[in-house]
C-alpha cells in the first residue's frame, strides 16, 4: 500500500486513493476543504480548485516536487508522496486566492439565503476569506428561477461545482438541466423553462454546496439553526426512506438526506449512497409520516454543528478538551457557535 | 536564405491540387515509408529529429509518440490540432490553405507510425473555407487510393476526416479539443489520464499541431539525423513564424531555428523592418500568451548576447528578462503603441475564451479585463496595478488547463517591463492615448487603398 | 418562431447528416453535433431556435439540454436571430494595432447601429469578435465563410455595397 505524508502525518492508503481521501482518513484540520468534489458522484471534483495542495515530493521513485499546486480530490497518491496543505503558507495563500475568486461575484446575501448556517462557502469564507472584497465592479447577476414547483435556482450564488449536473446524469434518466454559455457567463439552467421532473431530482438540493439550489417547500420558513435535526425513516417504495427531518417542535419544516461529516449523503448498509426520493423530501411533511430514530449527530464545522440537545453540550466539552491539546484555535469556533445557539435555552 | 522544408513549394501554382503536389514529389515520402519502413522505425526517425510540438508547448514529438499506450484490441487515434486560435498566429492556416496535401500526407504517415486506423483534423470553425480545401484534398487522396484500404499496397488502411469546431480558443487545448470532437462543450479534462492513455472516446490518442504533423514528411525524407542538424541545439529544424503588427512585410515565414531576432525583424527577406521607419517598442514573440518583451530585451538577452529565434534563446533569462517561442505568433509593436491597450485586447480575449470550468480563470480573467478597462478609462489607481499583479499570480498555476497561465503571463510581463506606462496612465489620465489607433490607418497610407 | 413540424433538413442535407454521423465510431455519433448545428444554422435562418436545436437533438437521439449546452458554448452559434448579413470584425491585438477600431467605427456609422446590434430592416448585424487568424492581413472581417482582409474604409464601403446588392444570408457552410 502506498504511503503518503500529509502535513507531516504519514498514512498508508489503498492503491488509487486520492490525496483528499487520504487526508480525510487522517481527519482533523489537515483535510483540504472541497466545494465541488463529491465522493458519491463519478467524475466530480477538480473544478473549484479549493482543495489544492502542494506536492513537495512526487513519490519515492520520482522525488521531484510537482511544479504547480494540484487538486487533491483528483490526484492519486503515490508511494512516498509528501504533501503540504495547512503547513504551507504558500498553499494557504493560493487557497485564499481561490476563495476570493469564488466570492468575487457571490452576492453575499446570507441573511436571506436558506443555505446560511449549513453553507460550505460560508464556512470557507470564514476560514480562508479576506475581510473585505477588492472587487469594485458590479457583481454578475441572474434572476432567480423556479425549476419546477419544488426547487428554486439562485444562479447568483452558484459556484459552478457541476454536482447537480452529475446528479442528474447519474441518478436520473433524461437530464434536462446543465451548464450553459461559457466562461464568466456560464450558468446552470434548463435553457427553456422546464421542470426537473424525476423521482430523484430533489437530490440536487442536497449536493449543492451553496444556496443556489434550495427547497421551495422550506423557503424562508426558518433559519436552519432554529430547526432541530432528527433522523427518521419510513418504508418508501422508491428510495431507502432514511432521512433527516428539520423540525420546529412537532412541525416538519424540511426533509433532507442524511449527511456525513463531509457534507455528503451517508451510505446505506450496502454501501450505496442513501439518496432520497422527491416524495420523501417534498410530500412527507407530517411527523406521523415518519418513524423517529432520534436526534441527528452532526459533526460539521458550521453553525448547525452546535446541535441542540442536552447531550450536545457534553459532546462539545469532550471535543473541546480533545482539540485543546492539538489545535487551540478551533475552540473558539465550537464554543462560539454553541453559546450563540438560541435553541440551547429550549 | 534559410532552409525551407515545409514551404519550399508554396509558390508553385496549383500546389494545392493532388496532381501538382505529386508532380513535385508529393506522397513519394509516404510511399517509401509505407513500403519500406516499420511503424516503430518512423517513430524512431521522429525521435532522432528532435522535432518539438509546434503548437506552442514545444514538447518533443517523438517522446509524446512513445508515450502512446498500445493495449491489444483498442483502437488508437491521431488527431490533428488545427484549432489555431492563439492571437498572432496564422501559420497553420497558411500551410493548410496552400499545401493541404502536405498535412494529409503527414497525417497518413503519422497514423501509420502510431497504428491509427482513423484520424481526424479538428479545425476551428472560422476556418470553414480551409476545411473545404482540406476536404477536397482528402477527396482527391481517396480517389487516388492514398486513403482508404491498402494504401500503396502496404496493407495499411486509413480513414481521415475533417471535423470543424464552432468558435472556441480553448479547443486548442488538446483535451478540450477531444471533448469537442466527442460532441461536447470544449471543457479541458482533468489530467491524468493523459490522451496518450485515454484520449478520444477513451482510447489512446496523439494530438499534434498541423505544423508538427507536416514536419514529419521532410523528416522522413531526409532522415531524423539530418533534420536534427538544421537549427540550433535542441531547437531543431525549421519553424513557421506568423509575423504581424507594425512591420513592413507581415506574413508567414519559414525560418531555420536559430535565426537572430534582429535579422528576422529588419531584413528584407523577412519582416522588412518597422512600418514607417518608426522605432521598435516591443514584441510578443510567440503568440498572445507569451510574455511581451521591450525592444532591448527582444533583440539581445540580458547578458548582451544576440537573441535568437529558438526555444532556448527566447527563453533565456526566464520570465524576468526572457519569453517563449510559443506558437511563433510574432507581434511587433512600434514606438507609438500603448502596451496597456494592447494588453487590454489580450485580457478581453482571454475573458471571452475562458471555458468557465474552474474558478480562478472564470472569475479572474473578467476581473483583469475590467481593471484594465478602468485604467484606460482614466479611473485607475496605483493600487489597481498591484491588484492586477496579484490577480494574475493567483490565477497562474491554479487552473485546470494552461489558459490560466496564458491569461496571466501577458499581464505579468506588461507590468514587469512597462510599469511606468501603467503608472503614467493612472497618475496622468489625460495622457492616455485614445483607445483607437486613428493615426495608424492614415499614417500608414492604407486608407488610400 | 417556426413550429417544430416545419423544421426538417432538405433531403440533400439529410444525406449529409447521415454521412457525417458515419465518420465517427458506432455509438459515438454525438460527435457530429457541431457540424450538424452548423448546417442547421445555415439552413434555418442563420440562428438556432429552440425548435431547431430540439430537432438536432432528435436527429442525434440525445437530450435537448445536451444540444443547448453545446450550442451556447461556441461563439459561432447564434441563439438569437441575426441580420441576413452577419459582419464579424476582428479586434484582437494585431487587428487592433492595424486599425480594427476604425473599421468598427466606420461600420457603426454607416450602418447606424452599434456593435452587437442589427439594423431595423434586419439586413445587417455587426459583431466584434476575437482573433480569427488573419493577423498578417489585418484589419479583417469575416462574413459567412469569407475572410475580407487588409481592410480600408474604401474597401469596407465597396463590400457593404456588394452585400446590399447580393442580399444573401451569411452562412459558414
Amino acid at each position: 500500500m502506498p504511503k503518503v505524508t500529509i502535513d507531516d502525518i504519514p498514512i498508508e492508503v489503498p492503491e488509487g486513493t486520492t490525496i483528499l481521501q487520504a487526508a480525510r482518513m487522517i481527519g482533523g484540520d489537515i483535510v483540504p476543504p472541497a466545494m465541488c468534489y463529491y465522493s458519491k458522484l463519478k467524475t466530480s471534483g477538480g473544478y473549484c480548485r479549493t482543495c489544492i495542495v502542494k506536492v513537495e515530493q512526487g513519490s519515492e521513485k520520482d522525488p521531484r516536487p510537482m511544479p504547480k499546486p494540484v487538486a487533491s480530490c483528483r490526484t492519486t497518491v503515490m508511494d512516498g508522496m509528501v504533501v503540504r496543505n495547512i503547513t504551507s503558507v504558500e498553499n494557504l495563500e493560493a487557497r485564499a486566492g481561490v476563495v476570493e475568486f469564488l466570492l468575487l461575484n457571490h452576492p453575499l446575501d446570507c441573511p436571506v439565503c436558506d443555505q446560511a448556517g449549513e453553507c460550505d462557502l460560508q464556512d470557507l469564507g470564514y476560514g480562508h476569506g479576506a475581510q473585505e472584497t477588492r472587487n469594485d465592479f458590479p457583481r454578475r447577476e441572474f434572476e432567480p428561477i423556479d425549476i419546477g414547483d419544488k426547487i428554486k435556482l439562485h444562479m447568483n450564488r452558484c459556484i459552478l461545482c457541476y454536482r447537480c449536473v452529475k446528479v442528474a446524469d447519474q441518478l436520473t434518466d433524461g437530464r434536462c438541466h446543465g451548464v450553459l454559455n461559457r466562461g464568466e457567463a456560464s450558468e446552470i439552467s434548463t435553457y427553456i423553462e422546464k421542470a426537473i421532473d424525476n423521482d430523484f431530482s430533489g437530490n440536487v438540493i442536497d449536493v449543492c454546496p451553496v444556496g443556489a439550489l434550495t427547497d421551495k417547500t422550506f423557503r424562508f420558513k426558518s433559519r436552519v439553526w432554529y430547526t432541530n435535526p432528527i433522523d427518521a425513516h419510513r418504508d418508501c417504495p422508491t428510495c431507502c426512506g432514511k432521512v433527516r427531518l428539520w423540525n420546529q417542535g412537532e412541525e416538519v419544516l424540511r426533509v433532507t438526506a442524511r449527511k456525513d461529516q463531509w457534507g455528503e449523503v451517508q451510505d446505506n448498509e450496502d454501501g450505496s449512497p442513501a439518496w432520497i426520493c422527491n416524495t420523501c423530501r417534498f410530500e412527507k411533511k407530517h411527523i406521523n409520516d415518519w418513524v423517529i430514530e432520534g436526534p441527528s449527530k452532526i459533526s460539521r464545522h458550521s453553525v448547525i454543528s452546535a446541535n441542540h440537545y442536552e447531550n450536545a453540550l457534553r459532546n462539545i466539552k469532550a471535543d473541546t478538551l480533545k482539540m485543546m491539546g492539538a489545535k487551540p484555535h478551533g475552540v473558539k469556533v465550537e464554543l462560539g457557535t454553541g453559546a450563540l445557539d438560541p435553541n440551547n435555552n429550549k | 536564405m534559410g532552409k525551407k522544408l515545409l514551404l519550399k513549394n508554396d509558390h508553385i501554382p496549383g500546389i494545392n491540387t493532388l496532381e501538382v503536389y505529386r508532380a513535385n514529389g508529393g506522397y513519394s515520402v509516404l510511399e517509401k515509408a509505407l513500403k519500406t519502413m516499420s511503424p516503430d522505425a518512423i517513430v524512431e526517425e521522429v525521435k532522432k529529429s528532435g522535432l518539438r510540438g509546434r503548437g506552442g508547448a514545444g514538447f518533443p514529438t517523438g517522446l509524446k509518440w512513445s508515450f502512446l499506450a498500445r493495449p491489444e484490441g483498442v483502437p488508437r487515434y491521431v488527431v490533428c490540432n488545427a484549432d489555431e486560435s492563439e492571437p498572432g498566429t496564422f501559420k497553420d492556416r497558411y500551410l493548410m490553405e496552400r499545401i493541404p496535401h502536405l498535412l494529409v500526407e503527414g497525417m497518413i504517415a503519422s497514423s501509420f507510425a502510431l497504428g491509427a486506423r482513423t484520424s481526424y483534423i479538428y479545425i476551428r470553425g472560422e476556418y470553414f473555407y480551409i476545411a473545404r480545401i482540406l476536404e477536397q484534398a482528402i477527396d482527391e487522396a481517396y480517389k487516388a487510393g492514398l486513403l482508404g484500404k491498402n494504401i500503396f499496397g502496404s496493407g495499411f488502411d486509413h480513414d481521415l476526416y475533417v471535423h470543424v469546431g464552432a468558435g472556441a480558443y480553448i479547443c486548442g487545448e488538446e483535451t478540450a479539443l477531444l471533448e469537442s470532437l466527442e460532441g461536447k462543450r470544449g471543457n479541458p479534462r482533468i489530467k491524468p489520464p493523459f490522451p496518450a492513455v485515454a484520449g478520444l472516446y477513451g482510447c489512446p490518442t496523439v494530438v499534434n499541431n498541423v505544423e508538427t504533423i507536416a514536419a514529419v514528411i521532410p523528416i522522413l525524407e531526409m532522415g531524423g539525423e539530418e533534420y536534427a542538424k538544421i537549427g540550433i541545439g535542441k531547437s531543431t529544424g525549421t519553424k513557421l513564424i506568423s509575423a504581424s503588427g507594425h512591420i513592413n512585410k507581415p506574413g508567414v515565414y519559414e525560418i531555420e531555428l536559430g535565426l537572430p531576432v534582429e535579422e528576422f525583424i529588419y531584413s528584407q527577406e523577412y519582416c522588412g523592418g518597422i512600418k514607417g521607419g518608426r522605432k521598435l517598442k516591443a514584441v510578443v514573440a510567440g503568440g498572445s500568451s507569451v510574455p511581451v518583451l521591450p525592444a532591448d530585451l527582444i533583440l539581445k538577452t540580458a547578458g548582451g548576447e544576440p537573441r535568437l529565434m529558438s526555444y532556448e534563446s527566447l527563453g533565456e533569462g526566464g520570465f524576468a528578462t526572457g519569453t517563449m517561442l510559443g506558437s511563433g505568433g510574432f507581434i511587433v509593436m512600434d514606438e507609438d503603441t500603448s502596451i496597456v491597450k494592447n494588453l487590454y485586447t489580450f485580457a478581453r480575449f482571454y475573458h471571452h475564451e475562458s471555458c468557465g470550468q474552474c474558478s480562478p480563470c472564470r472569475e479572474g480573467t473578467g476581473w483583469m479585463e475590467r481593471i484594465l478597462h478602468k485604467i484606460l478609462d482614466g479611473h485607475g489607481t496605483l493600487k489597481d496595478i498591484d491588484l492586477l499583479w496579484d490577480i494574475q499570480s493567483k490565477i497562474e498555476g491554479k487552473t485546470i488547463c494552461p489558459l490560466g497561465e496564458a491569461a496571466a503571463w501577458p499581464v505579468a510581463a506588461a507590468i514587469r517591463h512597462f510599469r511606468s506606462e501603467f503608472e503614467e496612465y493612472v497618475t496622468h489620465p489625460e495622457r492616455i492615448r485614445d483607445i483607437k489607433h486613428y493615426y495608424r490607418l492614415n499614417a500608414s497610407g492604407v486608407t488610400a487603398g | 418562431m417556426t413550429s417544430t413540424e416545419d423544421i426538417t433538413f432538405n433531403p440533400e442535407s439529410l444525406e449529409k447528416v447521415k454521412e457525417l454521423m458515419k465518420r465517427y465510431p458506432e455509438g459515438r455519433h454525438k460527435s457530429a453535433i457541431i457540424p450538424i448545428l452548423h448546417m442547421a444554422q445555415a439552413e434555418f435562418g442563420g440562428w438556432l431556435s429552440v425548435p431547431t436545436m430540439d430537432y438536432v437533438a432528435r436527429l442525434l437521439n440525445i437530450q435537448p439540454i445536451e444540444v443547448y449546452e453545446v450550442a451556447s458554448f461556441y461563439s459561432m452559434f447564434n441563439l438569437q436571430p441575426v441580420g441576413k448579413c452577419l459582419i464579424e470584425v476582428c479586434r484582437t491585438s494585431s487587428c487592433w494595432l492595424c486599425g480594427a477600431e476604425d473599421i468598427i467605427d466606420h461600420l457603426e456609422k454607416t450602418l447606424g447601429i452599434s456593435v452587437g446590434e442589427t439594423t431595423p430592416d434586419g439586413r445587417f448585424t455587426l459583431k466584434a469578435v476575437e482573433c480569427l487568424g488573419s493577423c498578417g492581413t489585418a484589419p479583417m472581417m469575416q462574413v459567412g465563410a469569407d475572410f475580407h482582409e487588409n481592410l480600408t474604409i474604401k474597401k469596407v464601403d465597396e463590400l457593404l455595397e456588394k452585400f446590399r446588392v447580393e442580399d444573401k444570408q451569411s452562412r459558414y457552410c
